[in-house]
């Protein structure tokens, strides 16, 4: 681990201007992600801003209806709220699909959104990388992509973001709150938020260098039956090669959000239209345009089936 | 004659002993480092890569240790001599280094140790000792939950946070219903305890252990 200076803040305000007067400084928080990668000097920030000492730990009800979670929200905590649990279950569901428990305990809701790709070419400091070290080629393509994204690609990168927890907040419309490092307030919604490697695949979110995200608020319930259908190489504690997080409601209209197939949650609106017709016909609409590789090719017959596994759950739920 | 205890490496010592020289070398690399810093980053004072201040591990003080780098397992280890906490993949992978901060479980080695002031810590050391143990240690001993022992203080301090966290109506992948309270089963055991890995396998013995202590009979 590289050397860093390390400093605790006590407001909102004092972690922005720390930002703002280091320029190779890292927010962290559960550091479960960061801490892992900072062993492996993936990560090398000169300076740790450790945000444990803003609060930002309370989930509150706002007054549209919705839910405020703030940033340090853990895992655990935001799995296991009442709320959450009786108004947005896709959302405890995610998480509870996610990690273990212990890191469950430590890891924070802003951490979880932005937590880094498990490509393996991204861990692996021997081998090209253009998310690791920009320009310096993609590994991935050519390479093992069992596990890697077949839509929304580039031939830059073809990283997926691991995050089941970011599935759920997508289909429940989120919005993340965030203070720029000028102090500044900004409200973006999830759909903006992770972004598509193109070009600049160390780019990951919209986030400006400095901004730190302060909450993530959640509209007013929208009903219906929610189901998480994750598939993975083990039943527990593994990332998905594919994920479903399905909101259905009973005259059979929803939303439809896949993990672990792009850079970012996959959501086509357009293809949840189709959702009244089955499985093929959302999935064959939601891939359109896929590129798999040959080792990955199989995620668009699996994106199907788990997406038919999840609405037969819904069914059964309900009946 | 003078008995040749002193000069007796035991294989811990030993071991402890080339940590120490380890990290002698580690310092010299990262005080060179830490002059580079300090010149690019002037708003930030030297001494901030330099840690101060103390930790309550299972109700004692300690004093931080000072490079600020240092991991919780580390300074477990390396620096108290609580080596109870075993260091397995030191990634957040296998759970051998599980112990409670107030009294949830945490890798310690995906943790760093400044972050921990004022929190209350609690390694396989503190549940009990050889002479008064804690009911989820007796179990393993008489379910015989392990081989090599390797991950065992992991799935101690793992086991009794589970079962809390049970209690605690926390639910899991597995509960069937969000909004009923939750209840111990087998399967839900299996599922909680999936982040504490055991290469022998010995997973069947962990599962009847952790359950005798739910059901109050050890």
């Amino acid at each position: 681990m590289k050397p860093f200076t390390y400093e605790r803040p006590r407001t909102a305000a004092d972690a922005a201007a720390a930002a703002a007067r280091n320029a190779g400084a890292k927010f962290i928080a559960g550091g479960t992600n960061l801490l892992d990668l900072m062993k492996h000097e993936i990560e090398t920030p000169a300076h740790l801003i450790d945000v444990n000492g803003l609060g930002l730990d309370t989930i509150e009800s706002t007054p549209e209806g919705g839910l405020r979670i703030g940033a340090l929200v853990r895992n655990t905590e935001l799995a296991a709220h009442e709320n959450v649990r009786r108004d947005y279950a896709l959302l405890s569901r995610a998480l509870l699909s996610g990690a273990s428990g212990q890191l469950r305990n430590k890891a924070t809701t802003a951490g979880n959104l932005l937590q880094r790709t498990r490509c393996p070419y991204f861990y692996d400091t021997n081998l090209p990388c253009n998310k690791r070290m920009p320009g310096s080629g993609c590994s991935a393509i050519g390479g093992y992509s069992r596990q890697l994204a077949v839509v929304g690609v580039s031939s830059a990168c073809i990283a997926t973001n691991p995050s089941d927890m970011a599935v759920a907040m997508r289909a429940l419309d989120a919005t993340v709150e965030t203070v720029q490092a000028n102090g500044n307030a900004r409200q973006l919604p999830i759909a903006d938020f992770h972004t598509l490697p193109g070009d600049t695949p160390h780019i990951e979110t919209v986030l400006q260098p400095g901004e730190f995200v302060t909450s993530v608020t959640l509209p007013k319930p929208v009903g219906g039956t929610h189901v998480y259908h994750k598939v993975r190489d083990r039943s527990s504690y593994a990332f998905a090669l594919v994920s479903v997080g399905l909101i259905i409601q009973r005259d059979g209209t929803g939303r439809v959000v896949v993990g672990g197939v792009a850079h970012k949650p996959w959501r086509v609106e357009a293809a949840e239209k189709e959702l009244p017709r089955g499985a093929k016909a959302v999935a064959n609409r939601l891939l359109a345009g896929a590129k798999p590789t040959e080792q990955n090719s199989f995620k668009l017959k699996l994106v199907e089936r788990a997406l038919g596994a999840a609405i037969a759950d819904a069914k059964g739920s309900r009946s | 004659m003078q008995a040749p205890d002193n000069f007796e490496l035991s294989r811990r010592n030993f071991l402890v002993l080339g940590a120490t020289a380890a990290a002698a070398s580690q310092l010299v690399s990262c005080t060179s480092a830490s002059a580079a810093t300090a010149e690019s980053a002037s708003s930030v004072a030297t001494a901030s890569l330099q840690a101060s201040g103390s930790l309550q591990v299972n109700g004692k003080m300690y004093p931080l240790p000072t490079d600020t780098r240092t991991t919780l397992l580390d300074a477990l280890r390396e620096k108290y001599r609580l080596t109870g906490t075993k260091k397995g993949c030191d990634h957040g992978q296998c759970g051998a280094c599980t112990v409670l901060v107030n009294d949830r479980r945490i890798n310690s080695c995906l943790s760093l140790a400044i972050m921990h002031q004022g929190d209350k810590i609690t390694t396989i050391e503190g549940l009990g000792t050889p002479e008064k143990m804690h009911a989820m240690q007796a179990a393993f001993v008489k379910h015989d939950g392990y081989q090599c022992g390797y991950c065992t203080p992991g799935q101690i301090c793992s086991a009794v946070a589970v079962l809390n966290e049970i209690k605690a109506g926390i639910p899991s992948h597995v509960t069937n219903d969000l909004m009923t309270k939750v209840q111990f089963s087998s399967i839900e055991l299996r599922e909680r305890m999936s982040g504490n890995i055991c290469r022998c396998a010995a997973y069947s013995n962990i599962v009847e252990a952790i359950t005798e202590v739910a059901e109050g009979g050890a």
